[in-house]
């Protein structure tokens, strides 16, 4: 008997014959006046920033507060300076010098200033986690307030790799300490055009 | 060495132990920060413990759906009924891929399997990212918490230690240099690793996919740069629906460390390009918990630590007393459940104050099941002789009242002029670091009935 059929048999032989139904997920839940005051504060609170777009582009935006930042890849069409192509490579290595990633993400939540990202023209995900700062791009309009709304807009029937990103990457492990910036991004502002 | 014995080495250093427990209770209070910021939470939880009840009650059928989801997704899976198995599947998948190098990120089950022996004394070299489980890698250490891996080391320690493997500067111990240290010691791992694996905190048996939840972004990295990510998942970590993790989502990092959510919560559905993703599936002892109505909530748990860090015992005795992967009251209940004979001492590392119930995100009774747990040590004869003896005594006495009252009348009167070295004596272990109460002139009893004449 393979292992599969070990496991599978010992689960039917010890589960009961009836159980409860599932129960609906979509809960009463809070829901916020100020929806862009709420992400706003979510997002600072885990250590990141969100920006609204006013009179300018989004390559206006990077030059004036990325001045120094010698590469800079987009998975963004409205970003157009880029100094390097993200899905030129083959693999995802050559992105390790990454300084400034400008990525889109399809929303935001605001109760935990979770923005989602599932682009399938970016090729290597590996981007997300290699730059050093993250600048993510999202529609103004598209803002939810809790995980309820977030998973009704999820699917993974075409494109495999999907994430929650809130904030840049952090730790507390060495004494409950929190440090700003682990393995991935040290930096991560979500700007809102 | 059982938890009373090892409990003792921990609690030895005083200063030590105020500390740990300070820490832990830190946490605690965040997590209440977070959950009282809901209205809902109660409701969050409960409907937690349903999707959890009917899924472990229908285990069976939404495995075979995650495995054929999985499968059409032109994802691999495989089935482990041990740890034996699960690391031969893992050996197996490298050696036929040439991979030497593998990074992993945090995964019980890899632990609890011990994983990382078997792959090195077969020649791969294995790196563990979360910063605190690398630290305890580098120390030689066992992991003394399950969201925390290092947090009975103070930062002088993990400086040392940095000193001596990571040659970071003499005597320097800030957190952020240590971290910073440790970023780059781990990106040349990263990007030379050939091979990588992860845990899974959710499978979605709907989608096919696997969730992994991580706040430094070790899970991501590693699978997303060598061509090979290996994702390993007890069979109990299966959620039937997508929108079930609009529950869990909200429950998990509120109730490991107060915060809204992890900075990563990832969904694979497929590897990176050119790649492969296997999902290795282990049973390892839990579809025979599922048969004990008893005990089989226990695998409702998303391994999220609060129970952890509210136990009074757990506090002041340090995860590695509990001798088990899992420390703490979830892991006291499901080391019991494995093998009672080796985890005997783990159902009494408590106090039944049942803050761990309360605490947990997915309502599991876990002070009941370590109540039950003593009844089946004690049926199995594997009490101490002397805790035994002295348990069957004092049922004797209880079922003879007038005795009792006795007994109590003469305590009242000789124990209060003993001297010292007789009332502290070795024998009564609970006379250390304790101080007898005031002896009462009368009994409740006594009180009570004084209570009602004057009515």
């Amino acid at each position: 008997m393979s292992s599969r059929e070990t496991i599978l048999n010992n689960i039917k032989k010890n589960v009961p014959s009836s159980t409860i139904d599932l129960p609906e997920t979509n809960i009463p839940h809070t829901i916020y006046e100020n929806k862009d005051e709420k992400f706003t504060t979510s997002l600072a609170s885990v250590g990141g920033n969100a920006v609204w777009l006013k009179d300018e582009s989004i390559d206006e935006f990077v030059a004036k507060n990325y001045k120094d930042f010698e590469v800079i890849v987009s998975t963004c069409k409205d970003y157009t300076c880029s100094t390097k192509e993200a899905n030129k490579p083959n693999t995802p290595h050559p992105l390790e010098n990454v300084d400034l990633a400008v990525i889109t993400a399809e929303f935001a939540v605001a109760e935990n200033g979770a923005v989602w990202v599932k682009n399938p023209d970016n090729r290597h995900r590996a981007l997300y986690f290699l730059a050093t700062q993250l600048l993510i791009i999202i529609p103004k309009e598209n803002i939810v307030d809790t995980m309820h709304e977030a998973y009704e807009r999820i699917e993974f029937d075409k494109s495999g790799y999907g994430t929650f990103i809130s904030g840049p990457s952090k730790t507390a492990d060495i004494e409950q300490s929190l440090v700003i910036g682990a393995h991935g991004p040290t930096d991560a502002c979500v700007l809102f055009v | 060495m059982g938890h009373p014995e090892l409990a003792e080495k921990f609690i030895a250093n005083n200063e030590r132990m105020h500390w740990h427990d300070k820490a832990l209770w830190f946490v605690r209070e965040k997590r209440d920060l977070a959950a009282h910021g809901l209205n809902e939470w109660e409701s969050l939880r409960e409907v937690a413990k349903q999707i959890k009840t009917h899924t472990i009650d229908k285990l069976d059928f939404y495995l075979e759906e995650f495995e054929k989801n999985a499968k059409e997704k032109g994802l691999h899976v495989h089935w482990a009924k041990d740890a034996k198995e699960h690391n031969e599947i893992v050996l197996k998948l490298l050696l036929n891929r040439g991979s030497k190098k593998l990074v992993k990120s945090k995964s019980m089950l890899t632990e609890e399997c011990h994983l990382n022996p078997y792959l090195e004394e077969n020649g791969i070299e294995v790196i563990d990212t979360d910063l605190g489980e690398r630290i305890v890698q580098l120390r030689n250490e066992a992991p003394s918490h399950i969201v925390l891996p290092a947090i009975h080391l103070k930062k002088e320690e993990v400086g040392k230690t940095f000193e001596k493997f990571l040659k970071t500067e003499k005597d320097n111990c800030d957190p952020t240099y240590l971290t910073r240290a440790a970023r780059v010691h781990l990106r040349e791992k990263f990007l030379n690793a050939d091979a990588s694996l992860t845990g899974v905190n959710f499978g979605i048996a709907e989608t096919g996919g696997v969730v992994v939840c991580t706040n430094e972004g070790n899970a991501d990295l590693g699978s997303s740069l060598p061509k090979l990510h290996i994702a390993s998942m007890g069979i109990e970590k299966i959620i039937p629906r997508l929108k079930d993790l609009s529950i869990f989502t909200r429950l998990l990092a509120r109730s490991a460390t107060g915060q809204p959510i992890t900075s990563y919560t990832s969904h694979f559905h497929a590897p990176v390009e050119g790649g492969e993703l296997h999902i290795i599936i282990v049973d390892n002892g839990r579809s025979d918990i599922i048969a004990n109505d008893d005990f089989k909530q226990s695998l409702h748990c998303i391994r999220c630590g609060a129970c952890i860090n509210t136990c009074p015992v757990y506090r002041r005795s340090g995860g590695h007393s509990y001798g088990y992967t899992i420390p703490g009251p979830i892991g006291s209940t499901l080391g019991a459940s494995k093998d009672l004979r080796t985890n005997k001492t783990l159902p009494f590392a408590c106090t039944l104050c049942a803050s761990c119930s309360n605490v947990c995100p997915s309502k599991i009774n876990i002070h009941n099941q370590l109540y039950k747990h003593r009844q089946s040590v004690v049926s199995a004869g594997l009490l101490g002789a002397k805790k035994h003896t002295i348990l069957k005594v004092a049922t004797w006495v209880m079922k003879h009242p007038a005795l009792l009252d006795f007994g109590g009348k003469m305590a009242r009167k000789i124990v209060p002029k003993l001297p010292r070295s007789i009332l502290y004596s070795k024998v009564n272990v609970w006379g250390k670091k304790r101080e007898l109460p005031k002896f009462p002139k009368n009994s409740f009893k006594e009180l009570y009935k004084q209570r009602e004449e004057k009515k």
